[in-house]
């Protein structure tokens, strides 16, 4: 074959060049580098002058307070107390205009089906299961996305992100990680499926694996809402009005930051066990601040984020919701096929606190977080759709008259911080990783952590009675 | 132009001083991304500020501020200029 | 270059997955990461993109088509990278791109804030391709921090047309534009300044490049090629053997041998 010939001669040409490098009498790698750079400073020497600027000093001044010991850590804190607390607040009006206008659109809707004269089935599946998730889960998802993910970008386009993973490096490397994990979890507060795949920017393998396994560790947008919901209703619920909206910001970020340990625990874990080694290097540019560009933001944001993840949503919610309404519709014997799955998984909800329907809807959620309250809500009431709860007061009876106590909601918010990955996040590790084995292992740990953790403390409190 | 003999390592730098890079002991990647930043022997470099715990260290070279962990800071070996007179 | 423009998007589309049209003009955008070459390439092509993967690799692939002077230009974004020495996966797809692909035109983005670290980069695509634009980015920052670059004799060290830009602004992006038809053309002739090595490496590559001539066809850069060699990088030597086992050229060349 003739195509033979050239991988010879190459290789003769390559074992001639090992001959000449190894006669070299230091690095020729080296050489070549630092011959590059006196090249280049023959050139910057003819065409830069630099002048005396207040552009370095403004930099140091603002990395003096957001590095400092005394600041640095307190402010990261805050800045995501305000993150969270304009996301939740900014979201409440638009969420709740968006809710009445999709359901108000939803009765149009059914109305034209009837004037076709469409079969009841017909309707049920396209306008109570699929429309009608599809409505909750804009409303709910979009307002909350749209201010966060600007937030976010204003924040990496600043400068600043860099400046926390140099912060908090320290302490990735005490459990033996990489401090750039830091910005791989700030995108997976997006959307964990992200999240993983900007776990790209870690170098050394054995780091990046441990960031994509401990990604689903921080919650992303797709919980957000159910942990909003959750925690306003009894966190901050338990408040009186201007205090409540600050409690539920703190609440999350106490949970946010239970996420955050929990990677620690889980990265550290993991480094002593299946993914050991010590921690490599870490080489970080923290580029000068610049104020960002607002059009630009605004763009990336929406389009390259909101927009995206919406849109993945909205693909998986529209099976999904007309999966549970055929559930709901479909009786074996006096129960709807939810109710009968509910019942079934109760015995295993209760021993974590939590109860089959709650089960039920984590696991119909593996489609994606966002449907996991609507399922919940549309078992509950089992009317075979799902209810548009514009007030939370009726949403609280709701769940109260369903059993649910202080440990019930607790426990919803812990399982809903730990548990598996969506299917999205799942199909992206296993893209990212090429192996099932780590795969099983992303969906092994958030699950066994939820579970352990639910587990204690409802055993902890039944057995001193506090329910 | 002032010049100390004494070689030390990167990592003992206090905030503020100035140096020139002797060589690297590093090895593997990390030596080739460090090199290729333009951290080559003959370099000057200056310490700016460590992390709120102490560690990592960011460092400016060639206008660029750019953050080291100690123990890889360690392996490069730098000689102290005297007087700050030439700037980075 | 001696390969038809047939041959030219067979190879784009097997070896990088890039369809390049009949008559488009293929351009490789290169630079470090964070020097705004997204932005160039979203205010170049603005919403005619088309993003995946390079073959085979977990790393981003961005292609933008755009119209101008009636001419149609394909631009593809590389990696982001501070090299070419590939000692990372994004840093071989870049250096397998510019060195296998023969782009029509490069142009490599530098951040004008950090010339060294960026000009770095660009003598090193100097050595790949002669056919290269220099935009000098971020001039607005480097304004702030009051680092004065004489633009007019950096293209006199250059050797190649340099377009000071501040992409976020919107400001130098038609003048590159307009740079781009005429080095496509051939109107603008480039001539990137070689890097001179140090007499020891000058040294080693006299030895090599006889060897290396009898080895490539002409279209490779023989100098560059052998210091690769010489550099003992392994991933350039792979890619380097699947070229020549598939190059129809070569085979052909070889086979009437």
């Amino acid at each position: 074959m003739c195509a033979m010939t050239s991988p010879r001669s190459l290789s003769e040409v390559w074992s001639e060049a090992e001959v000449v490098r190894k006669s070299f009498p230091h690095s020729f790698s080296d050489q070549i580098v630092t011959d590059i750079y006196g090249n280049v400073e023959q050139i910057t020497k003819q065409v830069l002058s630099k002048k005396e600027s207040k552009r370095y000093i403004f930099d140091q001044r603002v990395d003096d307070v957001v590095t400092s010991k005394w600041f640095g850590y307190p402010l990261m804190l805050l800045l995501l107390v305000i993150v969270f607390w304009l996301t939740m607040t900014g979201a409440n009006l638009p969420s709740r205009l968006l809710s009445s206008g999709l359901f108000a659109f939803q009765d149009q809707l059914t109305l034209w089906f009837q004037w076709i004269g469409a079969p009841a089935w017909v309707h049920g599946i396209l306008v109570l299961g699929v429309y009608r998730t599809l409505a909750w889960v804009i409303a709910v998802m979009l307002p909350p996305m749209a201010i966060f993910f600007p937030l976010f970008t204003l924040l990496e386009d600043s400068g600043y992100l860099p400046r926390i993973a140099f912060n908090l490096d320290h302490i990735f490397k005490r459990s033996k990680a990489c401090g750039k994990q830091s910005l791989t979890m700030c995108m997976g507060f997006g959307c964990n499926a992200a999240g993983v795949t900007s776990c790209r920017i870690i170098d050394s393998p054995r780091e990046r694996l441990i960031a994509i396994l401990t990604n689903n560790f921080v919650p992303c947008n797709g919980r957000f809402p159910t942990l909003i919901v959750i925690s306003s209703i009894f966190i901050g619920g338990a408040f009186a009005a201007p205090y409540s909206g600050l409690v539920n910001a703190l609440a999350i970020t106490g949970l946010i930051l239970l996420g955050i340990g929990a990677t620690l625990l889980v990265s550290w874990l993991l480094s002593l066990t299946i993914l050991k080694g010590e921690p490599s290097s870490l080489v970080l540019e923290l580029p000068s601040y610049r104020r960002p560009q607002i059009g630009a933001v605004i763009y990336r944001s929406i389009i390259d984020r909101t927009l995206f993840v919406l849109r993945r949503a909205i693909i998986i919610t529209a099976p999904a919701g007309a999966l549970i309404w055929v559930l709901g519709n479909i009786h074996m014997g006096q129960e709807s096929m939810i109710a009968y799955l509910a019942h079934y998984l109760n015995p295993f909800g209760q021993l974590f606190g939590l109860d089959g329907f709650i089960v039920m809807a984590f696991i119909l959620g593996i489609a994606a977080n966002e449907i996991v309250l609507p399922i919940l809500l549309m078992s509950y009431l089992s009317t075979g759709y799902l209810q548009d709860f514009a007030s939370l007061d009726a949403l609280r009876t709701v769940l109260v008259s369903n059993g649910w106590t202080w440990l019930t909601a607790i426990n919803v918010l812990l399982f809903t911080l730990f548990h598996w990955p969506c299917s999205t996040t799942l199909l992206t590790t296993n893209k990212e990783t090429g192996s099932k084995k780590w795969v099983l292992l992303s969906f092994a740990l958030p699950t066994l952590t939820g579970l352990t953790v639910c587990f204690l403390l409802t055993q902890g409190a039944r057995f001193l009675g506090l329910v | 132009m002032k010049k100390t003999q004494r070689i030390d390592p990167l990592a003992d730098l206090a905030p503020g001083s100035v140096c020139r890079i002797v060589s690297l002991e590093l090895s593997g990647l990390l030596r080739r991304r460090i090199l290729d930043l333009g951290i080559v022997p003959g370099t000057l470099i200056r310490c700016i500020r460590r992390g709120p715990s102490g560690d990592p260290t960011a460092y400016l070279v060639r206008e660029t501020l750019i953050a080291l962990r100690s123990e890889d800071a360690a392996q490069i070996s730098v000689r102290t200029l005297l007087n700050g007179e030439e700037c980075v | 270059m001696n390969l038809t423009a047939e041959q030219k998007r067979v190879l784009w589309e097997d070896r990088f997955g890039i369809s390049l049209a009949d008559g488009q003009i293929g351009i490789a955008l290169a630079g470090n990461p964070n020097v705004g070459k997204s932005t160039i390439f979203n205010a170049l092509t603005g919403l005619h993109q088309h993003t995946g993967n390079w073959p085979g690799k977990t790393v981003d692939n961005a292609q933008g088509a755009f119209l101008y002077e009636q001419k149609s230009f394909l631009l593809v974004d590389l990696p982001g990278t501070y090299s070419l020495l590939a000692h990372t996966v994004e840093e071989q797809i870049a250096r397998d791109f510019l060195c296998f692909a023969y782009p029509d035109v490069t142009i490599v983005v530098l951040d004008a804030t950090c010339l060294e670290r960026n000009l770095n980069l660009a003598l090193q695509v100097f050595e790949i391709t002669p056919k290269v634009i220099v935009c000098l980015n971020l001039m607005d920052e480097a304004e702030k921090k009051r680092l004065m670059i004489d633009v007019p004799s950096l293209e006199r060290e250059l050797g190649v047309p340099v377009v000071a830009t501040a992409a976020r602004q919107g400001v130098g992006l038609t003048e590159l534009k307009q740079k781009i038809v005429q080095v496509a053309s051939g109107s603008l002739q480039t001539n990137p300044r070689q890097i001179v090595y140090s007499s020891e490496v000058e040294k080693a590559v006299k030895q090599l490049l006889p060897l290396v001539g009898s080895l490539a066809n002409n279209t490779l850069p023989l100098r560059w090629l052998a210091l690769r060699l010489l550099d003992g990088d392994r991933s350039f030597l792979e890619s380097l053997s699947s070229y020549l086992g598939v190059d129809p050229c070569w085979e052909g060349l070889r086979c009437a041998q």
